[in-house]
């Protein structure tokens, strides 16, 4: 276990606000209890927790606006929380709320929201299974609390971003969302992590939970932009009430290690679920999705579809779980995962894992790893597209399917344009994406 | 416009064409008959440039060039034009966006201008309507779930965006009814003239009903072995390729 991990566990149990003291005891007991994964643990067959091993400090307070003014991330338009190195930037945030919602820091809750928080913080969650979120339990100060009220349609798009500036060196960052959904509510939470391009090792634990109410529908976005050096182990816990609907897509470029754990858990009948997801390591670099839904209750429906572009000397792992309790009768599950390898050098683990107990259920997967195909490229080439421009047109188009399907079309102008500039920093290969 | 001499080509070790001979002047249409495996679709990948296809011996020359010499897409930056007999799908990749790049492409290397959408949308929109296909294939993927006919249709579209000096049609009129092949035969009418030429490879006869070719040549064995005019593909349609195969 690596000490600064064990030292932020023992600073924070002295500075949380009383409220919190329950959860953080709850973290720290199950952080203690479940022993650090490694190569031997099934969950993290592929993924080096190597990284790690430097030793990380706490964000800075003394981060300026200059020092993430370079970071981009998606103009949206509606209410943005924004975050430097673990800090909140009310300059750089936007906080005009639309009646019906609460936003806000845990810090700043007040006593009424506290209660709500209390109530409901931590119970999309299982820290005995995921050693991280134990972590971020154990060592929460503060997060982000969204709620929408019953029967609110909120139209704009709900922002949290997540900066990190390069100047900091090794720093690590716990982060905390949890959004509520109340009954037939709706709503778009756009989550973006992104950090400086030049320097500095983000090391980032960021916890998000989602309650999606009876008959709620949300939306939402995890977009992890961050490069370089940053390291972000973290996850999406959701539980989905009756009739509620969950349109969840990820994107992750390549860093230095990303791990993301996504779970769904059908808790109510008629529940929806789509899950989409885009993976582009590069270089070196490592992104592992785990992803895990629970049918524990008749008649819910799921679809996956997870793509990955996997470049040069980079690591891709991707576990689709699915797994149908019992009782679960009538349940619908899809689940695809597709690869595509531009380099002999690149590698993808991926495996579906299906454990089905009920009997009336109709369930598919699918895994597929290839690379380019030869004929596809030569059709294209004998309409005079060069051999280069073929290459990114279909790495491109590879991901493309899922990038259209993105509801916000903010968020499509905004990835369009920065995965077309992923596949080629040559303009002249892209000019025809975008 | 386009002379080949002696060609002998092989699709991995499997030798197809073998000493093969056909001279085309500009504005002539040939069409290419001859039994299954004889080597119609090879000629034609071969002239386009299909990677994995070797020419072992032989020259082709197209417009005084050493077309053999070309990468793929400078081929069809010459002129070439191949019309697949199965075109194949590209999910995720738009018709728009595809048929854009190529046209583009081909500009680039006239020293012309990427063409502006509003003109190109035009030109789409006609060509869509010459092949009698409905302006929403622009914006599906490339052949995406198209049915046979219309991937045929999307091919003589692209023909007819990309203008070529060359254009090799194989087996175009494969698995179209006869509503089809009249939109495929009139199109490729349309696009007669006497600066561009055209091979037509086909198994039957009736695609030459509508199209009158100037030659028809029977490849047999991987060479031609017998050249006519178009009463020659009446007569194979009547007695059928067994004698020839015997000549030959």
């Amino acid at each position: 276990m690596a000490d600064f991990m064990q030292q932020a566990v023992s600073a924070a149990a002295a500075t949380a606000p009383d409220w919190l003291r329950d959860i953080q005891s709850r973290g720290r007991a199950a952080w203690q209890q479940t022993p650090m994964p490694t190569r031997k643990t099934e969950a993290w067959k592929y993924t080096s927790l190597e990284a790690l091993k430097q030793p990380f400090a706490p964000g800075s307070r003394n981060v300026t606006a200059t020092d993430v003014s370079d970071i981009r991330f998606p103009a949206l338009g509606g209410p943005t929380l924004v975050f430097a190195d673990g800090q909140f930037r009310a300059d750089l945030s936007s906080l005009e709320l639309p009646a019906g919602i609460s936003l806000v820091r845990f810090e700043d809750a007040s006593a009424e929201q506290a209660a709500l928080i209390s109530a409901q913080l931590g119970t999309a969650v299982l820290p005995h299974r995921h050693v991280f979120a134990a972590l971020n339990d154990a060592t929460l100060a503060d997060g982000v609390f969204l709620q929408v009220d019953a029967g609110i349609t909120v139209e704009a798009p709900i922002q949290i971003v997540w900066l990190t500036s390069g100047q900091s060196g090794a720093i690590s960052m716990n982060q905390r969302l949890l959004v509520s959904l109340q009954a037939n509510s709706q709503a778009t939470v756009v989550e973006t992590f992104a950090n400086a391009t030049t320097g500095g090792t983000p090391f980032t634990n960021g916890i998000t939970e989602l309650l999606v109410g009876r008959g709620a529908r949300l939306n939402h976005y995890r977009l992890h932009l961050e490069q370089g050096n940053a390291v972000h182990i973290g996850g999406v816990h959701a539980r989905l009430d009756q009739d509620s609907l969950l349109n969840g897509f990820h994107i992750a470029l390549g860093s230095a290690l990303k791990r993301i754990d996504v779970v769904v858990d059908h808790q109510g009948s008629g529940g929806h679920c789509e899950l989409d997801g885009i993976y582009l390591p590069r270089d070196r670099e490592i992104v592992d999705y785990h992803t895990c839904i629970e049918h524990s209750v008749p008649h819910c429906s799921s679809r996956e579809r997870f793509r990955g572009i996997i470049a040069d000397e980079a690591t891709a792992i991707f576990n689709g779980r699915i797994h149908i309790h019992p009782q679960a009768q009538k349940t619908r599950a899809e689940l695809s995962n597709k690869n595509l390898l531009t380099s002999n050098k690149a590698e993808v683990n991926t495996k579906p894992e299906l454990e089905i107990y009920a009997d009336d259920v109709q369930c598919a997967h699918g895994a597929t790893v290839a690379q380019l195909d030869p004929s596809t490229l030569y059709y294209l080439r004998t309409r005079g597209i060069s051999k280069e421009e073929a290459e990114v047109m279909l790495s491109y188009g590879f991901i493309n399917e899922l990038v259209e399907a993105i509801a916000e079309p903010g968020l499509q102008d905004y990835l369009k344009p920065l995965l077309a500039r992923r596949f080629s920093r040559d303009s002249r290969l892209t000019r025809h994406l975008l | 416009m386009l002379k080949i001499d002696n060609l002998h080509a092989r699709v991995e070790s499997q030798a197809i064409l073998k000493g093969l001979n056909l001279n085309i002047k500009a504005g002539e249409i040939h069409a290419i008959m001859g039994p299954n495996g004889s080597g119609k679709s090879t000629l034609g990948h071969v002239l386009a440039g299909r990677p994995g296809y070797t020419v072992s011996a032989g020259s082709v020359t197209f417009q005084g060039q050493d077309l053999l010499a070309l990468e793929t897409e400078e081929r069809a930056h010459l002129g070439v034009f191949l019309s697949f007999q199965y075109p194949v799908e590209i999910p995720g990749v738009s018709n728009m966006e595809f048929l854009k790049a190529s046209v583009d492409s081909i500009r680039e290397r006239r020293g012309e201008p990427a063409i502006d959408s509003v003109s190109f949308m035009k030109q789409a929109r006609e060509a869509c309507k010459n092949v009698d296909l409905d302006i929403s294939f622009l914006k599906r993927g490339v052949n995406e779930g198209f049915s046979g006919g219309e991937k045929k249709r999307n091919e003589l579209m692209q023909m007819m965006l990309l203008q070529p000096k060359l254009a090799i049609m194989d087996e175009t009129d494969s698995g179209l009814d006869i509503d089809a092949l009249q939109v495929v035969a009139n199109g490729i009418n349309a696009m007669r003239s006497p600066d561009r030429s055209f091979i037509l490879v086909t198994h039957y006869q009736r695609l030459l009903s509508f199209i009158e070719p100037d030659f028809v040549h029977v490849l047999s064995g991987g060479r031609i072995v017998k050249s006519g005019d178009k009463s020659l593909a009446l007569e194979l349609e009547e007695r059928g390729y067994g004698w020839l195969e015997d000549v030959a």
